[in-house]
């Protein structure tokens, strides 16, 4: 485990009041989950439908991008494949310069966080916007989002009166309605004057051409139908094969991740508006993005780690996420889901303790819409870092402590003896734990591994001492 | 290239070719049950509401038209140009802007009214959803844009849910650029996890259920 990650950890552990936020917030979305989930008579089935639609869409990956891609065209959009941040923000930023192009309004996007767009484009020149509410005080803040679904989670509102005072310069506020009203005006004045509007997507349909954005808010909408550019940046791994499959994965999208029947707005977006059509944008853009993702399809199981429809179900439920909450982890992308996808997008090395970041409850497994199997990917992904550590041999120490320890376990005599040893320099027990150690038992690495657990006294007599006298 | 380069990838990773076909996918799964119209609409009306929506039912358009006044009370509105709406007379109300083909003054209409009017193509009882198909008919701003929505639409296109819709309407690019869910207003709990609505779209929604 890096230092780094030890640090946040421990930083969010010791937060009173931010643990009762992440512990609240979680609380609600994973009721709402069961509550809805639990409804559905057919869930089984639609996890399963979900699961194989995902499977057979990744298998065939290829295929599906290019009828996407030729239907996206047919309808007068175009496609633009892309293979990291530096050329998603390279044809962004030409083709605000084509349009002259100064003002661009953004909704919610995990795969624009990923690389970093609003930062590159700031850095031209450009004023790139977050619109939804979460996402823009955190924009104002210069933090990434908390949750996948719940972005400023960890804000109270006061650290919100906080920030729209010192970024807005308006009186201090701290009701949630009037707040909300402040950035509905900032903001729809940003709407109205935009030359461009860049979205995420949830979903990308091949036999239709179309892109599929769910949110609450009504910003997305507004960013895909006001500025006359629309451009949706989206990973590759979120093609589906045909707007029929909508209906099993939006029954299970909303329950999964908020306890919505339904968002309150699915856009079904093909192309720019058509001839009649009063509104709407005159171009439309898809950027299909990789950063990464490819490396993932040759491994025939972890591979199903693009399945993901970014519901954030498994962070719900996640007893670990639930205590070290989202900034601990070391990319855009937390909790168990997190856990998995930023060893392979990253490598194992970036932060080889993430694997290990887990009680390997199955939770996350139980709950996620469309089956992925994240504690079996945990434990390859364990695998993998503890190959790639042999390779640096930076184990030396542990494994010789676990071959003297191998060793004892086979010697029974030895083993008993080094019990009663154990027994007769046992430290004053006060009550069920022992609270203090000898001071030579109590150095590194012994006493980090200490400091995190609770040893019960050793008994007067061993199970060994007890069997014998049976 | 990055195309080249990405299907690539992808191709060698999956051990497929260039132009190779698909494996047949698993069937879609659209199951559509029977439900009378009465209780898709009893549905449809609990739904909404449970929202936080309006909803009313009126038996003729004349009816619908009246409840639409009264719903408005001299608020300004701007109507989509749905023909059902100059039908039941909504269009032609004092203080109702309808007919904009052009999409500047659409927008600056929509920006300043305090109620934007549509119909809508279908509606989804089960989940109180208002399904909206972009078409020189229907804008896209006009259920946006002003702080309340109201929706005016004939019983006989409330369907039972997404898997009819999809089963209606298999292949919606074919027919827009834009087809939009709307269920309830618009809404936001990313400040402590505590609701407001109207936070970019419509804080209050009406749906008036004709026939």
């Amino acid at each position: 485990m890096s230092v780094e990650f030890d640090r946040k950890i421990h930083e969010t552990l010791t937060d009173a009041n931010l643990q009762l936020a992440i512990y609240g917030s979680t609380a609600r979305l994973k009721q709402g989950r069961i509550d809805t989930v639990g409804a559905l008579p057919d869930y089984q089935e639609l996890r399963t439908q979900a699961n194989a639609v995902k499977k057979h869409a990744i298998e065939n990956l290829d295929y599906y991008l290019e009828e996407f891609e030729r239907n996206v065209e047919a309808r007068g959009g175009k496609v633009v494949y892309c293979k990291d941040g530096t050329e998603v923000s390279d044809f962004v930023l030409g083709l605000a310069k084509e349009k002259d192009a100064r003002l661009i309004v953004k909704s919610k996007s995990m795969t624009t966080e990923e690389v970093d767009l609003n930062e590159r484009l700031e850095h031209h020149g450009l004023e790139s916007v977050e619109t939804d509410l979460g996402e823009y005080i955190l924009q104002l803040a210069h933090e990434k989002p908390y949750h996948i679904v719940a972005p400023a989670l960890h804000k109270t509102r006061y650290d919100v009166a906080d920030i729209f005072t010192e970024n807005l310069h308006v009186p201090r506020e701290t009701v949630i309605e009037k707040q909300t009203a402040l950035a509905r005006s900032v903001l729809r004045e940003k709407f109205l004057a935009a030359d461009i509007g860049i979205s995420g997507a949830n979903f990308l349909v091949a036999d239709s051409g179309a892109v599929v954005i769910i949110e609450n808010e009504g910003n997305a909408r507004l960013t895909t139908s006001a500025p006359k550019v629309h451009i949706a940046v989206a990973g590759i791994e979120k093609v589906i094969p045909r707007a029929q499959d909508l209906a099993v994965f939006l029954k299970l999208l909303a329950r999964s991740a908020t306890g919505q029947l339904l968002s309150v707005y699915t856009s079904f977006l093909a192309g720019p508006r058509r001839p009649g059509e009063v509104d709407g944008p005159d171009e439309f853009y898809v950027v299909l993005l990789d950063n990464g993702r490819t490396k993932l399809l040759p491994d025939r199981s972890k591979r199903q780690s693009l399945y993901c429809i970014r519901c954030g179900a498994c962070l719900n439920t996640c007893p670990v996420y639930r205590k070290i909450g989202g900034h601990s982890f070391p990319w855009v992308y937390s909790g168990p889901i997190g856990a998995i996808l930023t060893p392979q997008f990253m490598g194992v090395s970036h932060e080889p303790g993430l694997p290990f970041a887990s009680s390997l409850c199955g939770a996350c497994g139980e709950v996620c819409p469309v089956k992925i199997d994240i504690p079996k990917i945990l434990l390859e992904l364990r695998s993998d870092v503890k190959k790639s550590e042999t390779r640096e041999k930076q184990n030396r120490l542990e494994k010789l402590a676990f071959r003297a320890f191998a060793w004892l376990m086979t010697h029974p005599m030895l083993y008993e003896l080094a019990g009663r040893v154990a027994a007769s320099m046992a430290p004053s027990a006060d009550g069920r734990w022992i609270n203090r150690v000898p001071p030579l038992m109590n150095l590194p690495p012994v006493k980090a591994w200490l400091s995190q657990r609770d040893l019960p006294p050793p008994p007067s007599r061993s199970f060994r001492e007890l069997w014998r006298l049976r | 290239m990055s195309r080249e380069n990405i299907l690539h990838r992808v191709r060698t990773a999956l051990g497929r070719s260039a132009g190779q076909p698909a494996a047949e996918p698993p069937p879609p799964r659209i199951v559509v049950p029977v439900v009378e119209i009465e209780a898709r609409i009893a549905s449809m009306r609990t739904r909404v509401e449970a929202l936080a929506g309006k909803t009313m039912r009126a038996p003729s358009p004349e009816a619908a038209c009246a409840l639409v006044a009264a719903e408005l009370d001299g608020r300004t509105a701007v109507a989509s140009n749905a023909p059902f709406l100059a039908e039941c007379g909504i269009a032609a109300l004092p203080g109702v802007q309808s007919g904009i083909t052009d999409r500047e003054e659409l927008r600056q209409a929509c920006a300043v009214a305090d109620v934007g009017i549509t119909s809508a193509d279908y509606a989804l009882a089960d989940t109180g959803t208002l399904v909206m198909i972009a078409s020189p008919a229907e804008a896209r701003l006009v259920s946006l844009l002003p702080p309340a929505h109201i929706a005016v639409v004939p019983s006989g296109r409330i369907l039972t849910g997404l898997d009819e819709l999809f089963a209606v309407v298999p292949q919606p690019a074919e027919v827009t650029s834009s087809m939009v869910l709307i269920t309830g207003p618009s809404r936001t709990a990313d400040i402590e996890q505590f609701l407001v609505r109207g936070v970019h779209g419509p804080g209050a929604i009406a749906v008036v259920i004709v026939g």
